[in-house]
């Protein structure tokens, strides 16, 4: 990393920024939250929390949105990860949500979980009084997420409000809200999907096994390749196979598709990606397909 | 591989998103599903050519009113370096939003159309490069088919933005002629332009020596948080005490004495400490965490330093402010919320002395008040003292903003200029 002109790697700089990010909020919110939801992101994002208190531990505790339908391979990941570190893991339930009349599931073959997290996210962030909320969201991902800043304001609604941000300018961070308000903290803005890979391949760090190329049964719909499950409502016109998948992507199982990849180690998956020629929600997240607004709208209403 | 940060500016139609777009396109960062929405609204719009442009257009309200509202980031990388581009929208009524992108920028390109010449806002988007004190400026002289790649013509602009760029403090000037559309002098050197002896914009980009821009003679270390696992089993741990902080100039190394800010008592680094290890040297800007020989009450907000080099400890600072709020005004008697490095506090507008005009530089000293995007001097008194450098010595403990009491919103940011 050092050289005799004191030039710092790409990766060290992007670590040492979401690092001062992470101190930032820890010294300025009483009670910060890390959104953990065992995705390639949220996996470096707690890397980075390790790094940044280090040798204490991360003085926040971690947070999944579960909607039930989630990987199983990830949901132990995500508890075995939290066990080793020691720290305390909020679980908050999209079932529970739903259980208690604060959303109704959607119906019909390509009903998701997906939009009713923002529920059930927005009421444990009130019911937990958190003021900052970590989340793994990078700029290169969407168009709107482009625009969003490292410290992005919510009202007391959760409402994200493009076009009444705060501007943010050098390293300088405002943290000040009210009561009842917070911010979403993004410490990976200015990461890219490769760099995200080239940290997790240069710190040795382990990922769910879905992330692998492994053989499963899938069924097109859309373009996609979505794994044959209770969840995906599998139709008889929807004919199943059996291949060889791997996920760009961790989320909602009736949501994300697979993408046919042999690439079974990190640097198959980096070659993969480099080579790749579509955008990781453009290949595998059916949620951002249906307009080129989905995400500012979501967004707006208070989603990750 | 390091990270170059830019910003880009240019008055309407002058060519920056077909630029950027050209520049992520052919370094492979513009993917097939997002040039297929391109390509699909360009159609919807009745546009003949795929307007690359709506590559950057990220909001709702931007691509229905067909205008870039805020800044928005870009990431690409060749093989050599890593960029970020800060895109910012070149109206006047955006001044903010370049300020914005030039704060964290090593370098900003200025976009002018070979056809029209400097105009007034080429003026204001150097002003505001040299005011935010961006190391490198480029300015890429576009269209350059649409005026026969006439030599003359660029000569005509250089000399006519060289006059002008001596009044700022710019150091590092590069004129490129370009056709964004075509490609000439972008990623390689263009045949149409023989007469150009410079390299490629992208060449240029991959290639400028940013490594000597950070200040690393004038140790600054802003404490930000103090670390102190309190672990009872770990005996090891049971006393630890360590400063964290990123460096903000400087080279930090064990067993260098330093002195401590407000306190003025002197210690020695005894380890630098990073999860992957300790280090030998910390610098700009590394992330670390700094123990000491001796203990000293040190919390946020705090600077460490060195004895014969220590930052102006002031709490009145003149600074030049630009200010950002749609609502409120800054005038003498203002109250607001000061952030400088980790330390806050409350600020005082003791005078403005006057209203910078960005695209003439002419100073009224009749001014009583900024408006949005508005620049102007103002003395400021801080209700605790802050360890400050003069910005054009170092952007990060020269840099503040302000923020408004009562909304919370940042309303200005600020760059001081001497302090007493
Ligand atoms: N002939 C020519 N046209 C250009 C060039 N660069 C941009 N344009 C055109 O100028 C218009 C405005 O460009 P655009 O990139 O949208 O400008 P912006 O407003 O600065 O982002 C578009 O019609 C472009 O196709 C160039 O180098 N040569």
């Amino acid at each position: 990393m050092l050289q005799c002109d004191y030039t710092t790697s790409q990766l060290d700089v992007l670590e040492a920024e979401a690092i001062h990010i992470m101190r930032e909020v820890a010294a300025e919110f009483e009670r910060p939250v890390l959104l953990f939801s065992g995705g390639k992101d949220s996996i470096v994002m707690l890397r980075i929390a390790e790094k940044a208190f280090w040798p204490a531990p991360i003085p926040f505790p971690l947070m999944h949105v579960d909607t039930g339908h989630n990987f199983s391979e990830v949901i132990d990941y995500r508890d075995r990860r939290a066990a080793e570190l020691g720290a305390r893991l909020v679980v908050a339930s999209v079932q529970d949500s739903i259980d208690a009349g604060r959303v109704v599931e959607e119906t019909g073959r390509r009903a998701s979980r997906n939009r009713l997290q923002t529920t059930t996210l927005l009421d444990a962030i009130e019911e937990h009084e958190f003021d900052a909320v970590f989340g793994g969201a990078r700029r290169d991902e969407e168009k709107a997420r482009a625009k969003e800043r490292v410290f992005s304001f919510r009202d007391e609604f959760g409402q994200w409000d493009p076009k009444n941000q705060r501007p943010e300018l050098w390293n300088l961070y405002n943290a000040k809200i009210r009561k009842g308000e917070h911010i979403r903290v993004f410490p990976l803005s200015n990461w890219t999907e490769l760099d995200v890979w080239d940290y997790i391949r240069r710190e040795g760090i382990e990922i769910p096994s879905i992330y692998y190329a492994h053989t499963r049964k899938v069924f097109e719909r859309d373009g996609m390749l979505l794994a044959d499950h209770p969840v995906t409502n599998r139709g008889d016109d929807e004919p199943v196979f059996e291949t060889v998948v791997r996920y760009r992507t961790v989320g909602d199982i009736s949501c994300t598709g697979a993408v046919q990849s042999a690439a079974a180690t990190v640097e198959e998956i980096i070659t993969e990606i480099a080579a790749t020629r579509i955008t990781e929600r453009g290949a595998t997240r059916a949620d951002d397909r249906s307009s080129e607004a989905a995400m500012e709208d979501r967004k707006r209403e208070g989603y990750f | 591989m390091d990270i170059l940060r830019f910003a880009t500016a240019g008055s309407v139609d002058d060519g920056k998103s077909t630029l950027i777009g050209r520049l992520l396109y052919d370094s492979k960062a513009i993917f097939e599903d997002q040039l297929e929405a391109v390509e699909r609204t360009s159609r919807d719009r009745g546009t003949e050519y795929t307007d690359l442009s709506l590559l950057t257009d990220g909001l709702r309200a931007e691509r229905e009113q067909g205008i870039t509202i805020d800044v928005a980031y870009r990431y690409f990388a060749t093989p050599k370096r890593k960029f970020i581009i800060a895109d910012t929208p070149g109206h006047i009524q955006y001044t903010r939003n370049m300020v914005t992108g030039a704060s964290t920028a090593d370098l900003a390109i200025v976009l002018i159309d070979a056809r029209k010449g400097v105009l007034e806002q080429s003026r204001r988007h150097a002003f505001l490069t040299s005011l935010l004190r961006v190391p490198h400026l480029v300015l890429a002289v576009n269209k350059m088919d649409l005026v026969d790649y006439s030599q003359e013509r660029f000569e005509e602009i250089r000399e006519e933005f060289t006059a002008f760029a001596a009044k700022l403090n710019v150091t590092d000037l590069t004129f490129i002629p370009i056709s964004a559309l075509h490609g000439d002098n972008v990623v390689s050197r263009s045949e149409n332009t023989p007469w150009y002896q410079g390299t490629s914009l992208l060449h240029h980009l991959e290639n400028v020596h940013i490594a000597s821009d950070r200040n690393l003679v004038d140790v600054r270390f802003p404490v930000q948080y103090v670390i102190r696992p309190h672990n009872a089993t770990d005996p090891g741990l049971h006393d630890y005490r360590g400063y964290a902080g990123q460096v903000y100039g400087g080279v930090l190394k064990p067993g260098d004495e330093v002195l401590h800010l407000p306190s003025g008592l002197t210690s020695r680094i005894s380890s630098i400490d990073t999860f992957d290890g300790p280090v030998t040297e910390a610098f700009p800007p590394m992330s670390v965490t700094i123990r000491l020989e001796d203990d000293i009450d040190i919390s946020r907000g705090d600077m460490i330093c060195r004895p014969n080099n220590k930052p102006q400890v002031a709490q009145e600072v003149e600074a030049m402010v630009c200010w950002m709020s749609e609502a409120a005004k800054l005038a003498p008697r203002t109250k607001l919320t000061i952030k400088h490095t980790t330390r806050t506090a409350r600020a005082l507008v003791r005078d403005l002395h006057y209203r910078l005009d960005v695209n003439t530089l002419h100073r009224d000293e009749s001014a009583s008040a900024l408006s949005l995007n508005e620049i102007g001097r103002v003395s400021l008194r801080i209700t605790q003292p802050m360890f400050v450098d003069d910005y054009a010595r170092n952007r990060l403990t020269g840099g503040f903003i302000l923020i408004d009491e009562a909304t919370h919103s940042t309303v200005g940011a600020g760059m001081i200029l001497e302090s007493r």
